[in-house]
């Protein structure tokens, strides 16, 4: 069985279309999309209501969760790279794990099989 | 067990009411020659417009507050209507506008409408049906109260709030109306000058307001936790019809379809166009940025300096209460109450409360006999004693209503639970007091994700154009 990998990337909003695009193109079609509050290094911004103001720390973006096991994970993560970059603070990270098992579902396949797309299998 | 009650208290409240037919009179004989048509369609249509203005404040409020609790604060408001509506044909009307007993309160006599008729009350309102009366007053015994939730809201329990609206009506609002508008009322007898409420309605409640917040404590989490409107564009809804609703509330006041109601119309409006800016204009100044909160929270502000004085002062002197207005208020809501640190959550003494003493200063300022010959020369127009009597009517209402308050929540509290268990707080008051939620849509809980359907094999979601062939979703 081919080793799977899960890649969790943590950017901004704007940039999910672009990214399902891009991720298409290298053969990822499968994902997991949240809408998700965070920080790092940047320090967020000051709302006003009513005279009171509030520094608001944790800003929206998106994380998306994939599996991989064919396409290599440092293709993944230099199209990610290429496309959410912008150079300014809050590009986003991206985490790389391990996966020990997966199961399709509607049949039950476990292993590598379970997230190959049976289209790109039955070529092998 | 909880069925068979409910049936039977549903008989018994059918008799109940079906039993008061007992007391109908005969029809009278109307006199067409005193009715005005005119008066008594724009009463009647002012009412109209006073009741908008508590569903408005319930929207007005609703915003404001965090969403878990959105429905609890508008319900409070909402029930507000039914309750006070009931007590005010019942009883209320009576205390308040009843034939007077040693100047303080009226008496029992118009129970349940008794003597309140199709015929004008001469004392009152001389051309329109006495009934016509009696229901624009009704409006304001309504919102006067839902004024008061502001400042407890999202952490009163909803039973020991309905027994407060209750007895807050009964011994608070129905004895200042009295001393204000009553026949022989003592503060209408001194001369004090409230057109439409700023003392009956504002300063009554902003002041019972600040109590109840100092008395039940700040919410769970107040000055660490981030609490932010849920909802500012339902806000400025609420504002909207709560100004839409205002004509009613200050032109209505002048009971009748003439100069005096277009005069309180135009100064209404312009007051609250100038709070809008002021209010708007001082926090740009102090924040940097100008905000629809801002905006909306300056009419309010405008709106109730210029209720006691719509029908006394004319359009020049309404620019300068709704100037001051906008930027008292503002400082009392962004530093007084940071400064004193209470929990006043919507703002209701911040906004009613000082707006409405500022109201009432400045009737004693600006009044004109010229605008009104009903009323008095404010200090502007050579008359300084306007504005002591004024204070006096500021001040004895604010200790009355404050004690009043005080005395009923500590009674209530006898018998029940007034502030909310932390736990309920935490969750929401929307699921703890109501069991509803405000918005179930998107809420994978409320098994509402109406439009994530299970796609079979060969459904594909609409993609949007600018998307590349390639790019499907499959599961």
């Amino acid at each position: 069985m081919k080793k799977m990998t899960k890649i969790d990337i943590i950017t901004r909003s704007g940039k999910l279309e672009e990214l399902k695009e891009a991720l298409a193109d290298i053969g990822v079609t499968g994902m997991t999309v949240s809408q998700i509050f965070g920080c790092g290094l940047q320090k967020g911004h000051t709302e006003v209501y009513r005279g009171k103001e509030y520094n608001i720390n944790l800003l929206p973006g998106i994380k998306i969760e994939i599996v991989v096991c064919e396409v290599p994970v440092s293709t993944v993560v230099e199209t990610v790279k290429k496309i959410c970059r912008t150079g300014k603070v809050g590009d986003g990270k991206i985490f790389i794990y391990p996966i020990e098992n997966a199961v399709r579902i509607r049949t039950g396949e476990e292993g590598d099989i379970a997230i190959i797309d049976p289209q790109d299998f039955s070529k092998n | 067990m909880k069925k068979r009650l409910t049936i039977i208290m549903s008989y018994v409240m059918v008799l109940m009411f079906s039993a008061s037919t007992v007391f109908a009179e005969a029809a009278e004989a109307v006199d067409p020659a005193k009715i005005d048509t005119g008066d008594t369609a724009f009463v009647l249509m002012s009412a109209a417009l006073v009741l908008l203005m508590t569903p408005g404040l319930a929207l007005f409020y609703g915003g404001m507050t965090r969403s878990k609790n959105v429905l609890n604060t508008i319900m409070q408001s909402f029930f507000i209507i039914g309750l006070v509506s009931i007590q005010w044909v019942l009883y209320g009307y009576s205390l308040s506008f009843g034939p007077d007993i040693q100047h303080l309160i009226g008496s029992f006599a118009w129970w349940g409408l008794h003597d309140v008729g199709q015929l004008p009350n001469a004392d009152y309102a001389a051309t329109i049906p006495h009934l016509a009366f009696m229901i624009f007053q009704a409006m304001f015994a309504v919102i006067t109260p839902a004024l008061i939730t502001g400042s407890f809201a999202e952490r009163m329990k909803f039973p020991a709030f309905a027994v407060f609206v209750l007895l807050w009506a009964t011994f608070v609002y129905d004895p200042i109306a009295h001393w204000v508008w009553g026949v022989d009322g003592w503060m209408h007898n001194l001369g004090i000058l409230d057109f439409a409420g700023g003392t009956v309605v504002h300063i009554s409640s902003g002041i019972s307001g600040l109590v109840i917040a100092l008395m039940i404590g700040k919410r769970k989490g107040y000055g660490s936790e981030i609490m932010l409107p849920h909802n500012l564009p339902m806000t400025v809804i609420g504002a909207s019809l709560l100004w839409f609703g205002w004509f009613g509330f200050n032109a209505g006041s002048a009971l009748s379809a003439n100069g005096l109601a277009a005069n309180a119309f135009v100064v209404t409006h312009i007051a609250a166009a100038a709070a809008t800016v002021s209010w708007v204009l001082v926090e740009w100044l102090y924040h940097g940025k100008p905000t629809i909160l801002g905006a909306a929270s300056g009419c309010v502000a405008g709106l109730v300096a210029i209720t006691p004085a719509c029908g006394y002062v004319s359009t020049l002197p309404a620019i300068a209460i709704g100037l001051a207005g906008g930027i008292i208020c503002f400082f009392a809501v962004s530093m007084l109450k940071a400064k004193i640190g209470y929990d006043d959550a919507l703002d209701a003494f911040g906004v009613h409360g000082i707006g409405g003493t500022w109201g009432a200063i400045a009737t004693g300022l600006f009044a004109s006999k010229a605008v009104n010959p009903a009323g008095d020369d404010g200090l502007f127009f050579g008359n300084p004693d306007l504005i002591v009597t004024q204070l006096i009517g500021v001040v004895t209402t604010m200790v009355f209503a404050a004690v009043m308050t005080f005395v009923l929540i500590k009674l209530i509290g006898v018998f029940m639970q007034v502030r909310s268990d932390e736990s309920d707080e935490e969750i929401g008051l929307d699921i703890a007091e109501h069991g509803e939620r405000g918005y179930s849509y998107q809420d994978v809980a409320a098994g509402s994700l109406s439009f994530a359907t299970m796609l079979q094999p060969t459904e594909q979601l609409a993609t949007p154009q600018w998307e590349s062939e390639t790019a499907q979703p499959r599961l």
